[in-house]
Protein backbone atom coordinates (compact mmCIF):
# COMPACT_ATOMS: atom_id res chain seq x y z
CA UNK A 1 0.00 0.00 0.00
CA UNK A 2 1.52 3.35 -1.18
CA UNK A 3 -0.12 6.81 -1.00
CA UNK A 4 0.52 10.08 1.26
CA UNK A 5 -0.37 10.54 4.67
CA UNK A 6 -1.63 7.21 5.11
CA UNK A 7 0.41 6.27 7.82
CA UNK A 8 -0.79 5.64 11.93
CA UNK A 9 -2.07 7.79 13.89
CA UNK A 10 -3.21 9.72 11.00
CA UNK A 11 -4.36 7.38 8.65
CA UNK A 12 -4.96 9.12 5.72
CA UNK A 13 -6.77 12.04 4.55
CA UNK A 14 -9.90 10.39 4.93
CA UNK A 15 -9.17 7.49 7.39
CA UNK A 16 -9.57 4.76 5.12
CA UNK A 17 -5.87 2.79 5.84
CA UNK A 18 -6.34 3.51 9.52
CA UNK A 19 -5.02 0.75 11.54
CA UNK A 20 -3.06 -0.71 8.65
CA UNK A 21 0.80 0.84 9.19
CA UNK A 22 0.32 -0.77 12.79
CA UNK A 23 -0.32 -4.16 11.64
CA UNK A 24 1.67 -4.08 8.56
CA UNK A 25 4.64 -1.70 9.61
CA UNK A 26 6.58 -2.93 6.39
CA UNK A 27 3.73 -3.21 3.79
CA UNK A 28 2.57 0.42 4.04
CA UNK A 29 4.53 3.16 2.79
CA UNK A 30 3.65 6.97 3.44
CA UNK A 31 5.42 8.54 0.12
CA UNK A 32 6.25 11.81 -0.53
CA UNK A 33 4.14 14.29 -2.41
CA UNK A 34 4.84 12.88 -5.31
CA UNK A 35 2.20 11.12 -7.31
CA UNK A 36 3.66 10.34 -10.51
CA UNK A 37 6.47 8.68 -8.78
CA UNK A 38 4.88 6.29 -6.71
CA UNK A 39 2.24 5.67 -9.35
CA UNK A 40 5.10 4.31 -11.13
CA UNK A 41 7.01 2.62 -8.44
CA UNK A 42 3.98 0.65 -7.95
CA UNK A 43 3.93 -0.13 -11.38
CA UNK A 44 7.52 -1.59 -11.29
CA UNK A 45 5.99 -3.96 -8.01
CA UNK A 46 3.14 -5.01 -9.96
CA UNK A 47 5.17 -5.90 -12.89
CA UNK A 48 7.75 -8.12 -10.39
CA UNK A 49 4.75 -9.84 -8.86
CA UNK A 50 3.27 -7.78 -6.06
CA UNK A 51 -0.13 -6.43 -5.59
CA UNK A 52 0.56 -2.67 -4.83
CA UNK A 53 -2.50 -0.40 -3.79
CA UNK A 54 -2.07 3.19 -4.63
CA UNK A 55 -4.08 5.46 -2.71
CA UNK A 56 -4.49 9.22 -4.36
CA UNK A 57 -5.30 11.12 -1.65
CA UNK A 58 -8.10 13.32 -3.39
CA UNK A 59 -8.64 11.64 -6.83
CA UNK A 60 -8.05 15.16 -8.52
CA UNK A 61 -4.41 14.67 -8.00
CA UNK A 62 -4.46 11.67 -10.42
CA UNK A 63 -3.77 13.83 -13.17
CA UNK A 64 -0.55 13.89 -11.94
CA UNK A 65 -0.27 10.50 -12.13
CA UNK A 66 -1.88 10.10 -15.86
CA UNK A 67 1.34 9.41 -17.75
CA UNK A 68 2.10 6.45 -15.40
CA UNK A 69 -1.46 5.40 -15.88
CA UNK A 70 -2.34 5.80 -19.54
CA UNK A 71 1.26 5.41 -21.40
CA UNK A 72 2.87 2.71 -19.07
CA UNK A 73 0.83 1.14 -16.42
CA UNK A 74 -1.90 0.41 -18.38
CA UNK A 75 0.30 0.04 -21.58
CA UNK A 76 2.76 -2.70 -20.43
CA UNK A 77 0.54 -6.10 -20.77
CA UNK A 78 -0.27 -5.49 -24.45
CA UNK A 79 3.02 -3.68 -25.69
CA UNK A 80 4.92 -6.98 -24.21
CA UNK A 81 2.13 -9.15 -26.21
CA UNK A 82 1.31 -10.50 -23.08
CA UNK A 83 4.23 -11.32 -21.86
CA UNK A 84 4.00 -9.22 -18.55
CA UNK A 85 0.94 -8.23 -16.16
CA UNK A 86 0.54 -4.87 -14.60
CA UNK A 87 -2.59 -5.30 -11.75
CA UNK A 88 -1.96 -1.83 -9.47
CA UNK A 89 -4.80 -1.00 -7.80
CA UNK A 90 -5.34 2.75 -7.89
CA UNK A 91 -7.71 4.24 -5.28
CA UNK A 92 -9.02 7.36 -5.46
CA UNK A 93 -11.81 9.59 -3.68
CA UNK A 94 -13.86 11.28 -6.23
CA UNK A 95 -16.76 14.02 -5.87
CA UNK A 96 -18.10 17.34 -3.91
CA UNK A 97 -20.23 18.48 -1.74
CA UNK A 98 -18.03 19.12 1.06
CA UNK A 99 -16.80 22.25 0.23
CA UNK A 100 -13.70 21.81 -1.26
CA UNK A 101 -13.88 23.42 -4.43
CA UNK A 102 -12.67 23.13 -8.20
CA UNK A 103 -9.63 21.18 -7.71
CA UNK A 104 -10.58 18.83 -4.87
CA UNK A 105 -13.95 18.06 -5.58
CA UNK A 106 -14.00 16.18 -9.37
CA UNK A 107 -15.36 13.37 -10.57
CA UNK A 108 -12.61 12.39 -13.21
CA UNK A 109 -13.56 9.13 -13.87
CA UNK A 110 -14.55 9.49 -17.18
CA UNK A 111 -11.01 10.84 -18.39
CA UNK A 112 -9.87 6.93 -17.96
CA UNK A 113 -12.85 4.66 -19.31
CA UNK A 114 -11.46 5.48 -22.78
CA UNK A 115 -8.16 3.67 -21.29
CA UNK A 116 -7.46 0.39 -23.19
CA UNK A 117 -6.73 -1.72 -20.51
CA UNK A 118 -7.48 -0.48 -17.50
CA UNK A 119 -10.54 -2.12 -15.37
CA UNK A 120 -12.68 1.47 -13.84
CA UNK A 121 -14.51 0.10 -10.93
CA UNK A 122 -17.03 2.61 -8.86
CA UNK A 123 -17.66 0.95 -4.93
CA UNK A 124 -21.14 2.16 -3.88
CA UNK A 125 -22.37 1.37 -0.33
CA UNK A 126 -24.46 -1.72 -1.89
CA UNK A 127 -21.27 -3.65 -2.49
CA UNK A 128 -19.87 -6.23 -0.39
CA UNK A 129 -16.53 -4.41 0.09
CA UNK A 130 -14.69 -7.68 0.92
CA UNK A 131 -15.70 -9.25 -2.11
CA UNK A 132 -14.58 -6.21 -4.38
CA UNK A 133 -11.78 -4.88 -3.13
CA UNK A 134 -9.71 -8.22 -3.16
CA UNK A 135 -11.28 -9.78 -6.37
CA UNK A 136 -9.23 -6.61 -7.88
CA UNK A 137 -6.38 -6.41 -5.25
CA UNK A 138 -6.10 -10.44 -4.88
CA UNK A 139 -7.59 -11.97 -8.26
CA UNK A 140 -7.67 -9.23 -11.28
CA UNK A 141 -4.25 -9.98 -13.84
CA UNK A 142 -4.89 -5.81 -15.37
CA UNK A 143 -4.84 -2.90 -13.75
CA UNK A 144 -7.77 -1.20 -11.58
CA UNK A 145 -8.88 2.35 -10.72
CA UNK A 146 -11.20 2.49 -8.04
CA UNK A 147 -13.43 5.43 -7.20
CA UNK A 148 -15.07 6.01 -4.11
CA UNK A 149 -17.01 8.62 -4.01
CA UNK A 150 -15.92 11.11 -0.65
CA UNK A 151 -19.44 11.62 0.90
CA UNK A 152 -19.66 7.97 1.40
CA UNK A 153 -17.08 7.62 3.70
CA UNK A 154 -19.20 9.85 6.72
CA UNK A 155 -22.25 7.09 5.21
CA UNK A 156 -23.73 4.31 6.78
CA UNK A 157 -22.70 1.30 4.98
CA UNK A 158 -25.37 -0.89 3.56
CA UNK A 159 -23.82 -3.55 1.55
CA UNK A 160 -25.65 -6.57 0.02
CA UNK A 161 -28.99 -6.28 1.06
CA UNK A 162 -32.42 -7.62 -0.77
CA UNK A 163 -34.63 -4.50 0.38
CA UNK A 164 -33.41 -1.14 0.89
CA UNK A 165 -36.17 1.22 1.42
CA UNK A 166 -38.90 0.54 -1.03
CA UNK A 167 -37.09 -1.21 -3.38
CA UNK A 168 -35.79 -4.40 -3.86
CA UNK A 169 -32.28 -5.12 -4.55
CA UNK A 170 -30.24 -7.43 -6.92
CA UNK A 171 -27.23 -8.04 -7.66
CA UNK A 172 -26.62 -8.32 -11.36
CA UNK A 173 -23.65 -10.03 -13.47
CA UNK A 174 -20.50 -10.38 -12.27
CA UNK A 175 -16.89 -10.59 -11.00
CA UNK A 176 -18.71 -7.72 -9.49
CA UNK A 177 -22.37 -7.32 -9.72
CA UNK A 178 -24.01 -4.04 -10.60
CA UNK A 179 -26.88 -3.35 -8.02
CA UNK A 180 -30.64 -3.44 -9.67
CA UNK A 181 -32.91 -1.38 -7.22
CA UNK A 182 -36.77 -1.93 -8.27
CA UNK A 183 -39.63 -0.22 -6.08
CA UNK A 184 -41.25 -3.24 -4.14
CA UNK A 185 -44.87 -2.43 -5.17
CA UNK A 186 -44.55 -3.29 -8.53
CA UNK A 187 -41.44 -4.88 -9.11
CA UNK A 188 -40.90 -3.78 -12.25
CA UNK A 189 -40.29 0.42 -13.68
CA UNK A 190 -41.18 2.27 -16.03
CA UNK A 191 -38.82 4.88 -15.60
CA UNK A 192 -34.82 3.25 -15.63
CA UNK A 193 -31.90 5.61 -13.48
CA UNK A 194 -28.54 4.27 -14.43
CA UNK A 195 -25.43 5.74 -11.88
CA UNK A 196 -22.58 4.90 -9.82
CA UNK A 197 -20.99 5.17 -6.54
CA UNK A 198 -22.22 7.94 -5.10
CA UNK A 199 -24.58 8.91 -7.92
CA UNK A 200 -26.52 5.67 -7.26
CA UNK A 201 -27.69 8.09 -3.65
CA UNK A 202 -29.18 10.94 -5.77
CA UNK A 203 -30.91 8.23 -8.12
CA UNK A 204 -32.41 6.46 -4.79
CA UNK A 205 -33.60 9.77 -3.43
CA UNK A 206 -35.10 10.82 -7.19
CA UNK A 207 -36.47 7.23 -7.54
CA UNK A 208 -38.22 7.11 -4.34
CA UNK A 209 -39.78 10.50 -4.49
CA UNK A 210 -41.18 9.76 -7.86
CA UNK A 211 -42.81 6.83 -6.59
CA UNK A 212 -44.37 8.33 -3.94
CA UNK A 213 -45.07 12.03 -5.38
CA UNK A 214 -45.57 11.21 -8.90
CA UNK A 215 -46.44 7.41 -9.52
CA UNK A 216 -43.55 6.85 -11.45
CA UNK A 217 -42.21 3.53 -10.91
CA UNK A 218 -38.73 4.02 -11.46
CA UNK A 219 -35.79 1.51 -11.07
CA UNK A 220 -32.01 2.48 -10.44
CA UNK A 221 -29.28 0.49 -11.70
CA UNK A 222 -25.82 1.06 -9.62
CA UNK A 223 -22.92 0.24 -11.96
CA UNK A 224 -20.04 -2.19 -10.49
CA UNK A 225 -17.99 -1.80 -13.22
CA UNK A 226 -17.85 1.95 -15.77
CA UNK A 227 -14.88 0.08 -17.77
CA UNK A 228 -15.42 -2.84 -19.23
CA UNK A 229 -19.46 -1.95 -19.30
CA UNK A 230 -21.59 -4.49 -18.25
CA UNK A 231 -23.59 -4.34 -21.02
CA UNK A 232 -25.94 -7.49 -20.77
CA UNK A 233 -26.90 -6.01 -17.26
CA UNK A 234 -27.44 -2.39 -18.74
CA UNK A 235 -29.75 -4.24 -21.58
CA UNK A 236 -31.73 -6.61 -19.00
CA UNK A 237 -32.22 -3.23 -16.83
CA UNK A 238 -33.80 -1.23 -19.13
CA UNK A 239 -35.93 -3.73 -21.27
CA UNK A 240 -39.10 -2.39 -20.70
CA UNK A 241 -38.95 0.71 -19.55
CA UNK A 242 -40.12 4.38 -21.57
CA UNK A 243 -37.22 6.24 -19.72
CA UNK A 244 -33.59 5.81 -19.46
CA UNK A 245 -31.66 8.39 -17.57
CA UNK A 246 -27.74 8.39 -16.79
CA UNK A 247 -27.24 10.00 -13.53
CA UNK A 248 -23.63 11.25 -12.90
CA UNK A 249 -21.35 13.68 -10.58
CA UNK A 250 -18.79 14.43 -13.65
CA UNK A 251 -19.06 17.28 -16.37
CA UNK A 252 -21.51 16.32 -18.93
CA UNK A 253 -19.69 16.05 -22.61
CA UNK A 254 -17.53 13.54 -22.95
CA UNK A 255 -18.95 11.63 -19.67
CA UNK A 256 -19.82 8.47 -18.19
CA UNK A 257 -23.34 9.25 -19.63
CA UNK A 258 -22.28 9.78 -23.12
CA UNK A 259 -20.64 6.51 -23.45
CA UNK A 260 -23.74 4.44 -21.52
CA UNK A 261 -25.89 6.04 -24.35
CA UNK A 262 -23.67 4.98 -26.94
CA UNK A 263 -23.26 1.50 -25.80
CA UNK A 264 -26.87 1.07 -25.53
CA UNK A 265 -27.66 2.39 -28.72
CA UNK A 266 -25.33 -0.40 -30.65
CA UNK A 267 -26.53 -3.08 -27.95
CA UNK A 268 -29.86 -2.48 -28.46
CA UNK A 269 -31.48 0.44 -29.78
CA UNK A 270 -34.77 -1.51 -30.74
CA UNK A 271 -35.36 -1.55 -27.00
CA UNK A 272 -35.32 2.38 -26.24
CA UNK A 273 -38.81 4.14 -26.22
CA UNK A 274 -36.87 7.88 -26.37
CA UNK A 275 -33.60 9.18 -26.44
CA UNK A 276 -31.19 8.50 -23.13
CA UNK A 277 -31.00 11.47 -20.94
CA UNK A 278 -28.06 12.80 -19.09
CA UNK A 279 -28.46 14.18 -15.45
CA UNK A 280 -24.35 15.52 -14.93
CA UNK A 281 -23.01 18.74 -13.00
CA UNK A 282 -23.11 22.04 -14.77
CA UNK A 283 -20.25 23.38 -17.41
CA UNK A 284 -17.88 24.93 -15.36
CA UNK A 285 -16.17 23.93 -12.13
CA UNK A 286 -17.09 23.49 -8.83
CA UNK A 287 -17.28 26.24 -6.23
CA UNK A 288 -15.93 26.35 -3.11
CA UNK A 289 -19.39 28.40 -1.79
CA UNK A 290 -21.82 25.54 0.08
CA UNK A 291 -24.95 27.26 -1.87
CA UNK A 292 -23.23 27.76 -5.38
CA UNK A 293 -21.84 24.32 -5.26
CA UNK A 294 -25.26 22.32 -4.17
CA UNK A 295 -26.65 24.79 -7.79
CA UNK A 296 -23.19 23.26 -9.33
CA UNK A 297 -23.81 19.36 -8.75
CA UNK A 298 -26.21 17.02 -9.13
CA UNK A 299 -29.21 16.46 -6.80
CA UNK A 300 -32.61 14.21 -6.95
CA UNK A 301 -34.83 17.49 -7.65
CA UNK A 302 -32.45 17.60 -11.07
CA UNK A 303 -33.15 13.99 -11.56
CA UNK A 304 -37.03 14.39 -10.91
CA UNK A 305 -37.42 16.99 -12.96
CA UNK A 306 -35.48 15.50 -15.92
CA UNK A 307 -38.16 12.55 -15.77
CA UNK A 308 -41.07 14.92 -15.45
CA UNK A 309 -40.25 16.71 -18.43
CA UNK A 310 -40.12 13.68 -20.66
CA UNK A 311 -43.10 13.17 -22.92
CA UNK A 312 -44.93 10.10 -22.31
CA UNK A 313 -44.39 9.95 -18.50
CA UNK A 314 -46.71 11.04 -15.91
CA UNK B 1 -17.46 28.93 12.63
CA UNK B 2 -17.47 25.50 11.32
CA UNK B 3 -19.55 24.61 14.00
CA UNK B 4 -22.05 27.00 13.54
CA UNK B 5 -22.16 26.12 9.68
CA UNK B 6 -20.97 29.27 8.23
CA UNK B 7 -17.58 28.33 6.90
CA UNK B 8 -17.48 24.43 4.74
CA UNK B 9 -14.73 22.68 2.83
CA UNK B 10 -11.24 22.96 4.26
CA UNK B 11 -8.67 25.74 5.20
CA UNK B 12 -4.66 25.90 5.89
CA UNK B 13 -4.30 28.42 8.77
CA UNK B 14 -0.55 30.56 8.26
CA UNK B 15 -0.26 30.92 11.88
CA UNK B 16 3.24 30.30 13.42
CA UNK B 17 4.42 31.22 9.36
CA UNK B 18 3.03 34.93 9.40
CA UNK B 19 6.68 36.25 9.17
CA UNK B 20 7.48 34.33 5.84
CA UNK B 21 4.80 36.04 4.11
CA UNK B 22 5.05 39.34 5.87
CA UNK B 23 9.35 39.21 5.46
CA UNK B 24 9.34 37.70 1.81
CA UNK B 25 6.48 40.12 0.13
CA UNK B 26 6.89 43.78 1.59
CA UNK B 27 10.58 44.24 -0.24
CA UNK B 28 8.33 43.38 -3.65
CA UNK B 29 7.72 45.72 -5.80
CA UNK B 30 3.79 46.46 -6.96
CA UNK B 31 4.44 45.01 -10.59
CA UNK B 32 6.07 41.76 -9.38
CA UNK B 33 4.32 38.70 -9.40
CA UNK B 34 3.00 35.90 -6.32
CA UNK B 35 2.13 32.56 -6.76
CA UNK B 36 1.13 31.12 -3.47
CA UNK B 37 0.11 27.69 -2.65
CA UNK B 38 -2.96 25.99 -0.15
CA UNK B 39 -1.52 27.78 2.61
CA UNK B 40 -1.78 31.28 0.92
CA UNK B 41 -3.81 33.34 3.38
CA UNK B 42 -0.35 35.26 4.54
CA UNK B 43 0.91 35.86 1.25
CA UNK B 44 -2.67 37.06 0.26
CA UNK B 45 -2.66 39.42 3.03
CA UNK B 46 0.85 40.58 3.68
CA UNK B 47 0.63 41.71 -0.44
CA UNK B 48 -2.99 43.34 0.04
CA UNK B 49 -4.18 43.96 3.30
CA UNK B 50 -7.31 43.09 2.15
CA UNK B 51 -9.02 40.76 5.21
CA UNK B 52 -12.30 41.43 4.04
CA UNK B 53 -12.31 40.23 0.49
CA UNK B 54 -10.61 37.14 2.12
CA UNK B 55 -12.44 36.30 4.84
CA UNK B 56 -15.38 36.65 2.57
CA UNK B 57 -13.82 34.46 -0.10
CA UNK B 58 -13.59 31.89 2.44
CA UNK B 59 -16.64 31.95 3.44
CA UNK B 60 -18.16 31.75 0.11
CA UNK B 61 -19.87 34.92 -0.41
CA UNK B 62 -20.48 36.30 -3.35
CA UNK B 63 -18.28 39.74 -2.13
CA UNK B 64 -14.94 37.40 -1.63
CA UNK B 65 -12.39 38.12 -4.07
CA UNK B 66 -13.11 35.14 -6.08
CA UNK B 67 -17.11 35.40 -6.16
CA UNK B 68 -16.73 32.58 -3.36
CA UNK B 69 -15.91 30.25 -5.98
CA UNK B 70 -12.20 29.80 -5.54
CA UNK B 71 -12.42 29.72 -1.33
CA UNK B 72 -9.86 29.55 0.69
CA UNK B 73 -7.14 28.12 -1.29
CA UNK B 74 -7.43 28.97 -5.12
CA UNK B 75 -6.81 33.02 -4.55
CA UNK B 76 -6.64 35.42 -7.21
CA UNK B 77 -6.20 39.15 -7.04
CA UNK B 78 -3.94 41.45 -9.89
CA UNK B 79 -0.87 39.76 -9.19
CA UNK B 80 -1.44 37.06 -6.73
CA UNK B 81 -2.48 33.52 -8.20
CA UNK B 82 -2.82 30.42 -5.93
CA UNK B 83 -3.83 26.70 -6.35
CA UNK B 84 -4.61 24.20 -4.04
CA UNK B 85 -2.45 21.42 -6.24
CA UNK B 86 1.57 21.19 -5.08
CA UNK B 87 3.71 22.57 -7.52
CA UNK B 88 1.35 23.02 -9.84
CA UNK B 89 2.02 26.96 -9.80
CA UNK B 90 5.66 26.85 -10.04
CA UNK B 91 5.61 26.62 -13.76
CA UNK B 92 3.40 29.10 -14.46
CA UNK B 93 5.42 31.45 -11.89
CA UNK B 94 8.21 31.39 -14.64
CA UNK B 95 5.76 32.31 -17.54
CA UNK B 96 4.13 34.77 -15.68
CA UNK B 97 7.34 36.93 -15.29
CA UNK B 98 8.85 35.78 -18.94
CA UNK B 99 5.51 37.46 -20.71
CA UNK B 100 6.02 39.99 -17.84
CA UNK B 101 9.63 40.92 -19.07
CA UNK B 102 8.84 41.65 -22.62
CA UNK B 103 6.89 45.00 -20.90
CA UNK B 104 8.97 45.70 -17.94
CA UNK B 105 13.07 44.91 -17.97
CA UNK B 106 12.53 45.43 -13.72
CA UNK B 107 9.21 42.54 -12.61
CA UNK B 108 9.99 39.69 -10.81
CA UNK B 109 8.19 36.56 -9.58
CA UNK B 110 7.78 34.79 -6.58
CA UNK B 111 6.76 30.99 -6.12
CA UNK B 112 5.61 29.84 -2.37
CA UNK B 113 6.05 26.25 -1.60
CA UNK B 114 6.44 23.67 1.10
CA UNK B 115 8.78 21.70 1.83
CA UNK B 116 7.00 18.64 1.36
CA UNK B 117 6.25 19.83 -2.55
CA UNK B 118 9.92 19.22 -2.57
CA UNK B 119 8.57 15.97 -3.67
CA UNK B 120 7.15 16.94 -6.85
CA UNK B 121 8.74 16.54 -9.92
CA UNK B 122 7.64 19.64 -11.79
CA UNK B 123 9.67 21.58 -9.26
CA UNK B 124 12.45 20.34 -10.44
CA UNK B 125 11.70 20.69 -14.19
CA UNK B 126 10.60 24.63 -13.40
CA UNK B 127 14.21 25.02 -11.42
CA UNK B 128 16.21 23.73 -14.21
CA UNK B 129 14.77 26.13 -17.00
CA UNK B 130 14.50 28.79 -13.87
CA UNK B 131 18.10 28.56 -14.49
CA UNK B 132 18.85 27.87 -18.43
CA UNK B 133 16.69 30.67 -19.18
CA UNK B 134 17.72 32.91 -16.78
CA UNK B 135 14.11 33.49 -15.15
CA UNK B 136 14.19 36.42 -12.77
CA UNK B 137 12.01 33.90 -10.01
CA UNK B 138 12.13 33.90 -6.12
CA UNK B 139 11.44 30.27 -5.08
CA UNK B 140 10.74 30.28 -1.45
CA UNK B 141 10.62 27.34 0.01
CA UNK B 142 8.57 27.55 3.90
CA UNK B 143 10.13 24.85 5.35
CA UNK B 144 8.02 24.21 8.67
CA UNK B 145 9.13 20.37 8.66
CA UNK B 146 5.67 18.76 7.53
CA UNK B 147 3.79 17.74 5.31
CA UNK B 148 0.19 17.27 6.55
CA UNK B 149 0.59 14.30 8.65
CA UNK B 150 4.26 13.08 7.65
CA UNK B 151 7.16 14.57 8.82
CA UNK B 152 10.26 15.66 6.74
CA UNK B 153 12.19 12.92 7.83
CA UNK B 154 9.88 10.74 5.69
CA UNK B 155 9.22 12.74 2.93
CA UNK B 156 12.78 14.00 2.10
CA UNK B 157 16.27 13.28 1.24
CA UNK B 158 19.25 15.26 1.05
CA UNK B 159 19.60 18.94 1.95
CA UNK B 160 16.87 21.32 1.08
CA UNK B 161 20.09 24.20 -0.27
CA UNK B 162 21.53 21.47 -2.51
CA UNK B 163 18.78 21.42 -4.73
CA UNK B 164 18.41 24.78 -6.28
CA UNK B 165 22.32 24.75 -6.04
CA UNK B 166 22.87 21.56 -8.31
CA UNK B 167 21.23 23.98 -10.40
CA UNK B 168 23.57 27.21 -10.43
CA UNK B 169 20.54 28.95 -8.31
CA UNK B 170 21.85 30.76 -5.72
CA UNK B 171 20.06 29.36 -2.59
CA UNK B 172 20.32 30.48 1.13
CA UNK B 173 19.00 30.03 4.66
CA UNK B 174 17.05 32.13 7.55
CA UNK B 175 14.85 31.67 10.28
CA UNK B 176 11.52 31.93 11.78
CA UNK B 177 12.61 35.97 12.48
CA UNK B 178 10.87 38.85 10.60
CA UNK B 179 13.94 40.49 10.39
CA UNK B 180 15.89 37.63 9.42
CA UNK B 181 13.06 36.70 6.75
CA UNK B 182 12.93 40.61 5.30
CA UNK B 183 16.72 40.90 5.26
CA UNK B 184 17.05 37.75 3.23
CA UNK B 185 14.43 38.45 0.92
CA UNK B 186 15.42 42.42 0.27
CA UNK B 187 18.66 41.74 -0.65
CA UNK B 188 17.49 38.38 -2.80
CA UNK B 189 15.09 39.70 -4.31
CA UNK B 190 17.41 42.40 -5.76
CA UNK B 191 19.64 40.29 -6.87
CA UNK B 192 16.88 38.28 -8.74
CA UNK B 193 15.75 41.68 -9.95
CA UNK B 194 19.52 43.12 -11.13
CA UNK B 195 20.82 39.74 -12.20
CA UNK B 196 17.54 38.68 -14.18
CA UNK B 197 18.73 35.12 -12.51
CA UNK B 198 16.59 32.64 -10.53
CA UNK B 199 17.10 32.70 -6.27
CA UNK B 200 16.08 30.21 -3.81
CA UNK B 201 15.29 31.57 -0.67
CA UNK B 202 14.40 28.71 2.28
CA UNK B 203 12.89 29.82 5.58
CA UNK B 204 13.17 27.87 8.18
CA UNK B 205 9.53 27.80 10.04
CA UNK B 206 6.89 25.84 11.87
CA UNK B 207 3.13 25.89 11.96
CA UNK B 208 1.64 26.43 15.02
CA UNK B 209 -1.71 25.36 14.05
CA UNK B 210 -3.17 22.25 12.64
CA UNK B 211 -2.39 21.07 9.37
CA UNK B 212 -6.09 21.88 8.11
CA UNK B 213 -9.54 22.07 10.19
CA UNK B 214 -8.24 20.16 12.98
CA UNK B 215 -5.61 17.15 11.91
CA UNK B 216 -3.28 17.62 14.13
CA UNK B 217 -0.71 14.39 15.50
CA UNK B 218 2.10 16.25 15.74
CA UNK B 219 4.62 15.97 19.58
CA UNK B 220 3.21 18.39 22.03
CA UNK B 221 6.42 19.13 23.58
CA UNK B 222 7.99 19.60 19.96
CA UNK B 223 4.70 21.87 19.61
CA UNK B 224 5.17 23.80 22.74
CA UNK B 225 8.67 24.66 21.85
CA UNK B 226 7.76 26.01 18.73
CA UNK B 227 5.62 28.05 20.29
CA UNK B 228 7.89 30.19 22.33
CA UNK B 229 9.53 30.45 18.90
CA UNK B 230 6.41 32.40 17.62
CA UNK B 231 7.55 35.17 15.42
CA UNK B 232 5.10 37.11 16.93
CA UNK B 233 6.29 37.21 20.11
CA UNK B 234 9.53 38.15 18.68
CA UNK B 235 7.93 40.82 16.65
CA UNK B 236 5.75 42.04 20.20
CA UNK B 237 9.29 42.15 21.80
CA UNK B 238 10.55 44.46 19.60
CA UNK B 239 7.97 46.44 19.66
CA UNK B 240 8.25 47.06 23.58
CA UNK B 241 5.21 48.99 25.32
CA UNK B 242 4.06 49.95 21.66
CA UNK B 243 3.00 46.10 21.33
CA UNK B 244 -0.46 46.48 23.29
CA UNK B 245 -1.98 49.78 21.31
CA UNK B 246 -1.31 48.29 18.19
CA UNK B 247 -2.94 44.82 18.98
CA UNK B 248 -5.92 46.50 20.15
CA UNK B 249 -5.66 48.92 16.74
CA UNK B 250 -5.19 45.83 14.60
CA UNK B 251 -7.81 43.76 16.21
CA UNK B 252 -10.55 46.95 15.85
CA UNK B 253 -8.98 46.86 12.38
CA UNK B 254 -9.84 43.27 11.74
CA UNK B 255 -13.74 43.84 13.32
CA UNK B 256 -13.96 46.70 11.22
CA UNK B 257 -13.05 44.93 8.59
CA UNK B 258 -15.97 41.53 9.21
CA UNK B 259 -18.29 43.58 10.68
CA UNK B 260 -21.65 42.19 9.25
CA UNK B 261 -19.38 40.82 6.43
CA UNK B 262 -22.29 38.21 5.57
CA UNK B 263 -25.41 39.66 6.40
CA UNK B 264 -25.27 38.75 10.26
CA UNK B 265 -23.93 39.66 13.56
CA UNK B 266 -20.36 41.02 13.37
CA UNK B 267 -17.62 39.32 15.28
CA UNK B 268 -16.50 41.59 18.53
CA UNK B 269 -14.91 40.41 21.11
CA UNK B 270 -13.68 37.31 19.11
CA UNK B 271 -10.29 36.15 19.03
CA UNK B 272 -9.57 37.85 15.63
CA UNK B 273 -5.62 38.28 16.03
C1 LIG C 1 -0.54 17.34 -6.00
C2 LIG C 1 -1.05 17.36 -4.62
N1 LIG C 1 -0.89 16.26 -3.85
C3 LIG C 1 -1.37 16.24 -2.58
C4 LIG C 1 -2.01 17.32 -2.06
C5 LIG C 1 -2.61 17.27 -0.66
N2 LIG C 1 -1.89 18.14 0.24
C6 LIG C 1 -2.32 19.41 0.50
S1 LIG C 1 -1.28 20.24 1.47
C7 LIG C 1 -0.22 18.94 1.57
C8 LIG C 1 1.04 19.06 2.33
C9 LIG C 1 1.89 20.12 1.77
O1 LIG C 1 3.07 20.19 2.48
P1 LIG C 1 4.07 21.38 2.28
O2 LIG C 1 4.36 21.60 0.84
O3 LIG C 1 5.23 21.12 3.16
O4 LIG C 1 3.27 22.66 2.78
P2 LIG C 1 2.67 22.92 4.22
O5 LIG C 1 1.31 22.32 4.24
O6 LIG C 1 3.58 22.33 5.23
O7 LIG C 1 2.59 24.39 4.31
C10 LIG C 1 -0.71 17.85 0.85
C11 LIG C 1 -0.07 16.54 0.76
C12 LIG C 1 -2.17 18.44 -2.90
N3 LIG C 1 -2.82 19.54 -2.49
N4 LIG C 1 -1.67 18.45 -4.16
Amino acid sequence: MLGEDILDPYGGAFKVTKGMSSRWPERVLTTPISEAAFTGIAAGMALRGARPVIEIMFGDFITLAFDQIANHITKFSMMYNGGVECPVVIRAPMGGGRGYGPTHSQSLEKHFIGIPGLNVAPISRFHDLDSFYSHFILKESRPTLIIENKKMYGQEYIGTVTEHRIFNVDLKGGPIPSVLLTPVSTGKADVCLISYSGGGDIAIDAAEELLMEHEIHTSVLILGSLSPLPLTVLEEAITDVSQVVVVEEGSRVSGIGAEIAAALMEQCFHKLRAPIQRITSGDGIIPCAADKEARFLPGPKSVIDQVLRMPGVS
Amino acid sequence: MYAEGRLTGTIHTCIGQEACAVGVVTPLLDDDIIVSNHRCHGHYLARYMDIKGLVAEIMGLDSGICGGIGGSQHLYRENFYSNGIQGGMVPAALGMVLAESKKRKDSISVAFIGDGTLGQGIVYESMNIASLWSVPILFVIENNLYAQSTPISLNLAGSIADRPKSFGIEARSCGNDLEDIYATAASMTEYVRNERKPACMIINTYRLAAHSKGDDTRDFDELKHWKGNDPMLAVRTSLGPLADDLEIECRHFVDREIEGIDGSQGNHGRNSG
